[in-house]
């Protein structure tokens, strides 16, 4: 391969990749703006809360429990070489409501409902039933993806919410219930350390996650390749790209938000 | 390579006889030129069904006929209006004017056959639920689905689904229906069924059929003219009887189910 066929290639590759980015972002741009454009259907908004939203709450409490009784127990392990036991509702609190509830309820949002997601709206691309809408002169983007960036919008901070409640009391269960801390500085603590700001960068974050999770998922399960893999590395694609962005931006979000 | 003999009869028809008239289309997808100038009208009131080899563009045409695709350049004409230069609004105002039968019916899975049948006016009319009803169950009626309503898709056989994909484009009572394979994948009982469905559809709602289809000669019996493409362009175009009777050796290879080399080639690129 000649040096000037080496170029051409990685300037092909840099500009696909360019169009693509491109793509993307204008994908996100267009579901945000067909959700203030008429017809407004508020029923599709419905469902996919319910979908997103209360149908992934099970599994968010079960998660947001364990990881609080996780973090009783660590914590007041930890706590105790200290002589801070009375601190476990403190540090259980702005662990969860600072960093872990957003990360971990928008990880397993991603797999449950985001994975979902993306292969349902794969499957309907190839079988054609994206192209049918369209010849029904009706929107795809409008009908199918704006409904789930909203849902996501709505959903993602009020189960961040529920995580982070639920992960309190499990560490309360087990720190105070098993282990032995003392009851009343449990939720005292919490009380006093607690600030508005460390709930707002929660929900700042569980935000900007839902975003983000039903971003990379409907668009991959949107433009995904027809033939037989599609659905499946759509929907690969799609709960690995949504993971390593939360991670990513949880980064970037806690050095501006801190 | 003999040039076709029966080609662009209707090219230069009259605009109040054709439904739509294609003009010196081309598109091409990276290398390939997939369209490459082919010109062809679709007389209204008429079965007109485009066969040819796989890779000869059939699918991409009807793509463009139903505004999926654009085009690189040229014209199509859809009931008087130029399309290809129109904006969103303009392109869903003449898509209203027409249904479509998807290779796999494209039926929407998560919704029961009268929901799927019912979407087009629920969407985009403002009839009410009785009128909406009763337009579902005649079309249902027309079709042999009476008595699916409630069925899921996943619940019908291929050649249902096939019918019920046909009501749902039937329903909001459009003027053009274009069909992509309807009879892929059915066996030969249920292609003929369907065949006989189509031909009666067609006249008892008065369309304008375009068809894409494999099945040659049998769809050739539903049919009332045929364009036959090969490599992006007509080749031959012209009642049934005209295209039978002609002498053209790509046509005579096609039907007897032979290709060339470089046919191969495309279809196994295509």
């Amino acid at each position: 391969m000649s040096i000037v066929e080496m170029i051409e290639r990685l300037g092909a590759l840099v500009l696909d990749g360019i169009l693509q980015l491109g793509q993307f972002v204008m994908f996100l741009l267009g579901a945000v703006f067909y959700m203030f454009v008429p017809p407004f259907k508020p029923r599709l908004w419905i469902r996919q809360i319910r979908t997103i939203g209360a149908d992934s709450l099970f599994l968010i409490i079960l998660i947001g429990g364990f990881t609080g009784m996780v973090l009783g127990l660590q914590g007041y392990n930890t706590l105790r070489r200290f002589g801070s036991e009375g601190a476990l509702g403190a540090v259980v609190a702005l662990v969860l409501v600072r960093e872990l509830g957003p990360v971990l309820a928008a990880l397993m949002i991603a797999a449950r409902a985001g994975s979902a997601m993306a292969a349902v709206l794969g499957s309907m691309q190839s079988t054609e039933q994206i192209d049918a809408l369209t010849v029904l002169a009706i929107n795809p983007v409008q009908y199918l993806v704006s409904p789930r960036v909203l849902a996501g919008v709505v959903s993602f901070p009020l189960l961040t919410s529920i995580f982070d409640v639920i992960g309190i009391w499990g560490g309360y269960m087990i720190g105070v219930g098993l282990m032995g801390a003392p009851s009343g500085a449990y939720f005292n603590r919490i009380a006093a350390t607690m600030t508005g700001h460390d709930i707002a960068t929660g929900l700042y974050k569980a935000l900007v996650f839902g975003v983000i999770v039903m971003w990379v998922c409907c668009y991959k399960g949107y433009h995904a390749e027809r033939m037989a893999t599609g659905v499946s590395r759509a929907t690969t694609e799609a709960v690995v790209l949504s993971s390593v962005l939360i991670l990513a931006w949880d980064y970037f979000l806690t050095s501006i938000l801190l | 390579m003999s040039e076709p003999e029966t080609s662009a009869k209707a090219v230069n028809g009259n605009a109040d006889a054709n439904a739509i008239e294609v003009r010196d289309l081309r598109r091409r997808f990276g290398h390939q030129q997939v369209l490459d100038g082919v010109t062809l009208d679709f007389p209204a009131g008429q079965i007109t069904t485009i066969v040819g080899p796989s890779g000869s563009g059939k699918t991409v045409l009807l793509k463009h006929l139903n505004l999926l695709l654009r085009p690189d350049s040229g014209t199509i004409v859809i009931d008087r209006i130029e399309v290809t230069k129109l904006g969103a609004r303009g392109i869903d105002a003449v898509r209203e004017k027409f249904g479509m039968l998807f290779q796999a019916g494209a039926l929407f899975d998560s919704m029961p056959i009268f929901d799927n049948v019912a979407f087009p006016l629920v969407e985009k009319t403002r009839l009410s639920r009785d009128e909406i009803a009763k337009q579902v169950r005649e079309t249902l009626r027309a079709v042999g689905l009476e008595g699916m309503e409630n069925k899921f898709p996943s619940q019908l056989s291929g050649g249902m689904q096939k019918r019920a994909a046909l009501a749902r484009a039937l329903v909001h009572r459009p003027k053009i229906l274009m069909l992509d394979e309807p009879t892929k994948g059915l066996d030969p009982s249920r292609t003929g069924a369907i065949h006989e469905l189509i031909r009666r559809t067609q006249k008892n709602f008065e369309l304008t059929a375009v068809m894409v289809s494999h099945d040659v000669p049998a769809v050739f019996e539903v049919s009332d003219r045929v364009a036959f493409l090969h490599q992006g362009k007509t080749r031959l175009n012209g009642t049934v009887a005209e295209v039978m009777a002609a002498n053209d050796e790509v046509f005579k290879r096609f039907l007897a189910g032979k290709a060339s080399g470089e046919e191969n080639e495309t279809a196994l690129a295509g």
